[in-house]
């Protein structure tokens, strides 16, 4: 059983192609859309979480690229909003990697992109909502 | 003690533009260098401040009459439910309200993304808040049903009161079981994994004030970003707790209860936060100025994070169960360096109330102050037990 993440864009030709409702019929893949950007004739984007047996997951994504859907890996990253961020340190002891840490003995709470792992378990340890997710496509 | 000056004279200094004032954190170095007897000739005012989340708060609105006239008796703002239980238009909104339709704790650890103190936060912010009332009709409020676009500018008259804000000291909560909590002191981890504590220790204002020498009914002080005043003593008010040899209490102790004009207030100082698996929660940023009158009032002014000491409870059993044990004493000197020991082994810590903040405020108010915008008054009552407190601590401790 394989689970990725993955960044499909749709060229505006193809963008009104029913492809979730093909992986799922066709494939037996199941797709978890995490984000989505569709609109008529334009180029689309969309992550989601495919989740299929290898064959069966290997078969969809040759599918996908035949009909010029680009599949892109996925790259998250944490955004650390200073702005909305009120410098109370609880989400320190939640950072498994100190990526978000507290400069003693200003107590003053900064974050460092480069430790992040993206764990994501600061997101919802922030009373303040001052981290979010951001979901990008990999080159 | 030779009283050396009152708050009267302080207030002319302000007026003049002579006023001398320095923060709580300031005027540690100060003492530590000048000693107490020159620098209390000296500073004429010592401005304290802290910044954490403060549940036991609330905001009174008066929604404005609509014509045809109503009775509100059930009102939402943004989906959360404002207590309508008082007059026609008047409604008390808890920042720890959440919509009826969160699904709270039911998929746990619940999110509790949005409630009460965010709607307090939006309205702060200029934002238009979704106001729906229903209501059984009156021959003198025949209007039943109301859903209508409104924003602080809307609302007649709004102001905070806080019924418990400004605790003096409190718990540092620790996990001592196998798997993670989630409580109103933070995510802790299993086995000790973090302690963390929410007071501004050296800056917060009890805490610069341990008897309520100077604190009490109708003190005014920064509440929010704007002006409020002492109410009352808040709920839980507890003087009456173990102190140091310096008269701080080496616990949860004293409480104030604010009241302030929310219109003047800002969204830097008055801030929804959501605690995961237990509720939404408000920061609350308040500056309370302590006018030095004698010796003794400067000494307390001086206290320093090591000298503060808070007890470490274990959130998983001791605390829920009420058992009252207490896992040690640890000072603020040791929870700011990142790290205390508890049964031999060494925690990180965390604090939930921002220093930054607290400092912040203490140096607006001191702004304030010098620039004559903001004067002292005089309390028009103690708070309770003070003086019995008085008497407690400069007695020898018993059991």
């Amino acid at each position: 059983m394989i689970k990725r993440k993955v960044v499909l864009r749709f060229p505006a030709t193809v963008v009104e192609l029913p492809f979730i409702y093909t992986l799922a019929r066709e494939f037996d893949v199941v797709a978890n859309i995490l984000k989505a950007n569709i609109n008529p004739r334009k180029e689309g984007s969309m992550v989601v979480e495919l989740s299929a047996e290898e064959e069966k997951y290997d078969a969809a994504i040759n599918y996908l690229q035949s009909r010029g859907v680009v599949i892109l890996p996925l790259e998250q990253q944490i955004i650390w909003v200073e702005d909305r961020c009120t410098q109370c340190g609880a989400c320190t002891v939640i950072c498994p990697t100190n990526a978000l840490w507290m400069k003693r003995p200003e107590m003053i709470v900064s974050f460092c992109s480069e430790k992040c792992v993206v764990c994501e378990q600061c997101l919802k340890a922030c009373p303040a909502r001052a981290v979010e997710a951001l979901y990008l496509a990999g080159e | 003690m030779k009283q050396l000056r009152t708050i009267k004279e302080i207030n002319e200094k302000i007026t003049k533009g002579k006023v001398v004032v320095a923060t709580a954190e300031e005027i540690i170095s100060m003492v530590a260098e000048k000693g107490v007897e020159k620098t209390a000739r000296q500073v004429d005012v010592v401005t304290t401040g802290t910044f954490g989340p403060m549940c036991s708060s609330g905001a009174f609105l008066n929604l404005g009459h609509t014509t045809p006239r109503m009775r509100m008796s059930k009102v939402y703002l943004n989906g959360v439910n404002a207590y309508a239980g008082i007059a026609a238009v008047d409604v008390y909104l808890g920042a720890t309200e959440i919509p009826e339709t969160d699904p709270a704790n039911s998929i746990f650890p619940g999110a509790f993304n949005y409630g009460g103190a965010h709607v307090i936060e939006d309205l702060l912010s200029g934002k238009k808040v979704l106001l729906e009332a229903t209501s059984y009709g009156t021959n003198c409020y025949p209007l039943q049903k109301l859903e209508k676009w409104i924003t602080l500018d809307d609302i007649k008259d709004a102001y905070l009161f806080n019924p418990r804000n400004c605790y003096q000291n409190y718990n540092v909560a620790v996990n001592l079981s196998d798997r993670t909590i989630y409580t109103y002191m933070g995510i802790l981890k299993p086995h000790l994994g973090n302690a963390n504590y929410c007071s501004a220790g050296q800056l917060s204002p009890l805490l610069n004030d341990p008897f309520y020498r100077t604190i009490g009914v109708g003190t005014k002080v920064f509440l929010g970003g704007g002006i409020g005043y002492v109410a009352w003593h808040g709920t839980q008010h507890n003087p009456h707790v173990p102190r140091t040899d310096g008269g701080v209490p080496r616990g949860g102790a004293g409480t104030l209860a604010l009241i302030g004009d929310l219109k003047q207030m800002s969204p830097k100082y008055l801030r929804g936060v959501s605690l995961l698996g237990y509720g939404v929660s408000m920061q609350v940023g308040v500056g309370v100025p302590i006018p030095i009158l004698d010796e003794e009032i400067l000494q307390f002014t001086a206290v320093s994070d090591g000298e503060i000491l808070a007890p470490v409870v274990d959130y998983s059993e001791a605390y829920p169960q009420g058992t009252g044990e207490i896992l040690g004493e640890v000072s603020y000197a040791e929870l700011k360096s990142g790290t205390i020991i508890v049964r031999g082994k060494e925690v990180p810590t965390a604090p939930l109330s921002s220093y930054p903040k607290a400092k912040e405020i203490a140096e607006t108010l001191k702004q304030w102050i010098l620039k004559g915008e903001f004067t002292l008054t005089e309390p028009v009552a103690a708070l309770p037990s003070a003086e019995v407190a008085v008497n407690f601590a400069r007695q020898p401790e018993k059991e």
